[in-house]
């Protein structure tokens, strides 16, 4: 049974895995990843980590893929097939040698991996560390990550929580409209990013060889 | 199953999304196919943590999660700033940094 | 005191005066800069004297003494010490230079009076000085050297005085030019010398030289040594090769041309060559160079006075054949009659150069002997300056310069052999200065009086409409670096006028010194610093004695007499002379074309050595090749290496996977 439930989570996986990559629409992306969100947590279930699955899906599912799909929403835009992709597309966008590397690139790395796997005969790799003793503080339980959360990885938990609240106050900084500045400015009103951040009187490199600023 | 097929499954992933990083050209898809190498390393996370026993590796992929979450969010309201500024949204053309 | 005490004082005042002069021109009131100047070498003056009388209270084995301040450099080998040779040479040099400077200083305080570099004037001049004492003080060759290298920038900054004619700086970098070939040759020898003696001090290495040990006689590294010390010597003695300075070193101010081309920096050379008598003693064939370049410069010379129509330039020659006497003395051994007419041709050669200032002033700046004539009766002090200096300077007795004139011709006749030579050519040279000499005062003189004589003879100064150089003739202005608008005569400035009074009768009374079986004073005094000299026999000098005499007697008043029959009497002969003996008048009057044969064998190579570095090597090698290939490399490499960034995040993120697959490779294959 549990074979049987691993292998159809796996597929489910990396087929969601192939959507994101392949399909065109960006939300179409998105909803992929979503699948290969769930399939990952009945994957981690099976692995006895229920706290994990069910975090997964809550916040990852749940969570950062809504905010993913607002701003597929609100931004939009259109992916190119893998093919144009690779073979650069007709608006010449540059870089297309660099795609087909960068693919293979990935796929040798795939290579080194499963060799690695296989070639440790898959002996290291064949155990099972707990065995199956249900009970509140079971392995893999919330109460076993509460307590593991709360002594041993104590700093690594409020350092998190620390990242978050940063995360949360430089997205709202760098999103904000900046007062002042107009939408539909012309051309020199065009400020990249990095200007929000770059200190007056300073330029871009590219400025700086005589290119103008994008 | 043994713990192999899992990290086999894992490795798969992580190059998928390594693939995607490169190829694709819309910044959303590009954090999109990020988020799939973090989630095969999850998986590999979890995986070694059940070969262990100990729950090491399920914190630590609480950990991950929370560090995609915020690296998601940074990346998304820079692409909501872009696009606020009507800058194009495609990484070829985003070149500030070149020379 | 004790004596070197005195000595150091003789060095520190004129170094005073300089900084005082060139310090404080601005807050002092401006003439004083010539009275510190004048006060600073009279005091120095006064310290040569009381050295002198120190010295004699020491007994004669006791007259060398060295006084050194502090230690410059002591490594391994050299021993550099601050260091002064106190002995009757040196004492005899000081006082001849400070006793011809005081009075020159004095001159100049009116000769300079209008110039607007009169403070910048005093100052070079006693640094002029100081340097010429610190040349003859010197206790070791370091000093030596340091002090000749002062006098020949003191040389050029006084001979380039009127800095902004093109003339005077031409001048001043030729004698600093050909003085630097000197520089060369003096330390080239020091260097041969220390090779065998060990040491820089001078004492040292004369007792080395006469204890044996620099090496015997003929010593291949000695005569190298020696014969380069006389190149130093040449050049600043104006010998034949390195004479061609002198002539044009005229531009300068003829206070200047009084005192460093006649009485102290022309010496220097002389003043060398008997300092370094030990060494050269081991080394007969540097002192047969030296015998033979004196001859001849002093027989060459005196063909070119015969020729020359500046009246500056005159006296020039005049003084490069005397300094060949003094070299053709020292090297062959007369160490005591070189120095004496060394003495005696300060002061009449000192009096001629002021007595040219004065009928230069008179004339209004102009120099050429063609436009004077009859101031006899304008410039009557003037006129008997020039006789007492000519007939000193020719060798009439008893003035001072037939006795030592004749001393010198004397002791080259006594040593026999192929001295003969020198000998003969020496009473030539004597016969042609006296025919030069007195051309040069009988044409100025002489005669009927042109516009500017009678002028003055009515009591008026003649004042050039434009200021013009002379050399050259083109207008120029008084201003700052070019002669000012005042010129005087003698006749009318007390101070050029006591200045030459003793100058006088100094030419006239030396002689009485060393009358010869009479009294020898020079020699007596000279005799601790040279009892190791072979040829140095005072006493004993006999049978030519009477018949070099009368020859030069004979000689001196022939050629005056010659001299008053073609320039007073006939004018004429002269005319048909030069007609009679074109080429040859050519070849004097062209200065024997040293200048032009220098010019093509040492100029023009040189000159197109650099011109090859600038062009070829500096423009082909260095910038194109060695800067311009660095550069080249350097950006390509770095164009090269600025690929890499292409600004594309999926590079970078290509660039990682790189990473990844790699180290996953290497540990793929560790295992």
């Amino acid at each position: 049974m549990s074979a049987f439930l691993f292998f159809v989570a796996a597929i489910g996986a990396i087929s969601g895995a192939v959507g994101v990559v392949m399909l065109r629409n960006p939300f179409y992306s998105v909803l992929a990843l979503v699948s290969h969100l769930v399939s990952l947590a009945v994957l981690f279930l099976l692995l006895r980590a229920e706290f994990v699955a069910a975090v997964q899906v809550v916040v990852y599912a749940g969570a950062v893929m809504v905010l993913y799909v607002f701003v597929v929403a609100y931004v939009g835009g259109e992916g190119d097939t893998i093919g144009e992709r690779l073979h650069g597309a007709a608006n010449g966008s540059s870089g297309a040698a660099l795609r087909l590397g960068g693919a293979v690139l990935a796929g040798a790395l795939l290579v080194e991996l499963l060799i690695a796997l296989l070639g440790t005969g898959l002996e290291a790799v064949g155990r099972y560390g707990a065995g199956y003793a249900p009970g509140p503080h079971a392995y893999g339980t919330p109460a076993y990550i509460g307590k593991l959360l709360l002594t041993r990885f104590l700093l690594a938990f409020e350092v998190a929580s620390f990242l978050l609240l940063i995360a949360a106050v430089g997205a709202v900084v760098l999103a904000r409209r900046r007062g002042g500045l107009d939408e539909d400015a012309g051309e020199e009103a065009r400020i990249t990013p990095l200007d929000l951040l770059r200190p007056k009187h300073t330029g871009t490199t590219a400025e700086g060889v005589g290119r103008r600023a994008l | 199953m043994s713990i192999g097929w899992y990290l086999a499954v894992s490795a798969i992933v992580f190059a998928l999304g390594a693939v995607g990083v490169m190829t694709r050209r819309n910044p959303l898809v590009v954090l999109l196919c990020l988020e799939l190498m973090l989630n095969g390393a999850n998986l590999a996370l979890i995986a070694f943590s059940r070969m262990w026993g100990n729950g090491d590796g399920q914190i630590l992929a609480i950990v991950v999660m929370t560090v995609a979450a915020c690296e998601v969010t940074v990346g998304l309201g820079m692409i909501v700033a872009l696009y606020r500024r009507k800058l194009p949204i495609d990484v070829d053309e985003l070149r500030e940094l070149q020379g | 005191m004790s004596t070197t005490a005195w000595a150091w004082l003789v060095l520190a005042f004129p170094l005073a005066g300089t900084l005082v002069s060139a310090f404080g021109y601005k807050r002092l009131p401006r003439r004083s800069s010539g009275w510190i100047g004048t006060g600073a070498i009279f005091l120095a003056f006064l310290c040569a004297v009381a050295t002198l009388i120190s010295l004699q209270g020491h007994t004669p084995e006791h007259r060398q003494i060295v006084s050194s301040l502090w230690d410059y450099a002591k490594t391994a080998g050299i021993d550099a010490q601050m260091s002064i040779l106190v002995d009757p040479l040196s004492v005899f040099m000081i006082l001849v230079v400070t006793g011809t400077s005081t009075l020159i200083h004095l001159y100049s305080i009116s000769y300079m009076e209008g110039d607007q570099g009169f403070c910048r004037y005093f100052s070079y001049l006693n640094f002029f000085v100081f340097s010429m004492l610190l040349l003859v003080l010197a206790g070791n060759f370091l000093l030596l050297i340091a002090g000749w290298a002062f006098v020949g920038a003191a040389s050029y900054l006084l001979i380039s005085f009127w800095y902004r004619r093109t003339t005077a700086t031409k001048a001043g970098i030729k004698a600093f030019v050909i003085n630097v070939v000197g520089d060369v040759g003096l330390v080239l020898g020091t260097y041969f010398i220390f090779k065998h003696s060990g040491s820089l001090d001078l004492l040292r290495t004369f007792h080395a030289a006469d204890a044996g040990t620099l090496g015997h006689s003929g010593n291949g590294d000695l005569v190298a040594g020696c014969v380069l010390l006389l190149v130093g010597a040449f050049a600043k003695s104006a010998q034949i090769p390195l004479h061609t300075w002198l002539p044009d070193a005229m531009e300068g101010p003829t206070p200047v041309s009084s005192l460093i081309h006649a009485a102290t920096m022309v010496t220097a050379g002389v003043y060398l060559i008997a300092r370094m008598h030990p060494l050269f003693q081991l080394a007969p064939a540097a002192q047969d160079v030296g015998a033979i370049a004196g001859a001849t410069t002093l027989f060459v010379a005196g063909t070119i006075g015969l020729a020359q129509t500046d009246i500056k330039r005159v006296i020039a020659y005049s003084t490069m054949s005397q300094i060949g006497y003094m070299i053709m003395g020292v090297s062959i051994g007369a160490y005591a009659a070189g120095l004496f007419h060394l003495m005696t041709h300060a002061f009449f050669k000192a009096l001629l150069f002021m007595a040219a200032g004065s009928i230069i002033g008179a004339m209004g700046g102009e120099q050429s002997l063609q436009k004077m004539g009859g101031f006899k009766r304008a410039l009557p002090f003037t006129y008997a300056a020039f006789v007492i200096g000519g007939l000193a300077l020719s060798g009439v007795p008893p003035f001072s310069g037939f006795f030592s004139k004749d001393e010198i011709l004397l002791v080259t006749g006594e040593q026999g052999g192929w001295h003969w030579v020198l000998y003969v050519v020496g009473y030539a040279g004597a016969f042609l200065t006296a025919i030069y000499t007195f051309r040069m005062i009988f044409r100025a003189f002489h005669g009927e009086p042109v516009a500017e004589a009678r002028e003055l003879e009515a009591g008026h100064l003649h004042h050039a409409e434009h200021p013009t150089n002379p050399a050259t003739g083109e207008v120029e202005d008084t201003d700052v670096g070019f002669p000012g608008p005042h010129h005087t005569t003698a006749e009318r400035a007390m101070p050029m006028k006591v200045a030459m009074g003793i100058l006088a009768v100094g030419a006239v009374g030396a002689g009485l010194l060393q009358i010869p079986k009479t009294d020898f004073v020079v020699d007596d005094f000279l005799a601790p610093t040279f009892k190791d000299a072979a040829a140095y026999e005072p006493h004993t000098r006999n049978g030519l004695l009477w018949f070099g005499l009368a020859l030069g007697t004979v000689i001196a008043l022939g050629g005056i007499a010659l001299a008053y029959r073609i320039w007073v009497q006939r004018p004429a002969i002269a005319e048909t002379a030069r007609a009679r003996f074109r080429p040859l008048y050519e070849l004097f009057v062209n200065k024997w074309y040293f200048d032009e044969l220098i010019d093509a064998l040492v100029v023009r190579p040189f000159a197109a050595a650099g011109s090859f570095a600038r062009d070829v090597f500096e423009r082909r090698v260095i910038d194109e090749t060695i800067v311009g290939g660095t550069t080249g490399v350097v950006r390509a490499g770095s164009a090269a290496v600025r690929a890499v960034q292409s600004g594309f995040v999926r590079y970078y993120a290509a660039l990682l996977i790189l990473g990844v697959a790699g180290v996953g490779f290497y540990f793929l294959l560790q295992s």
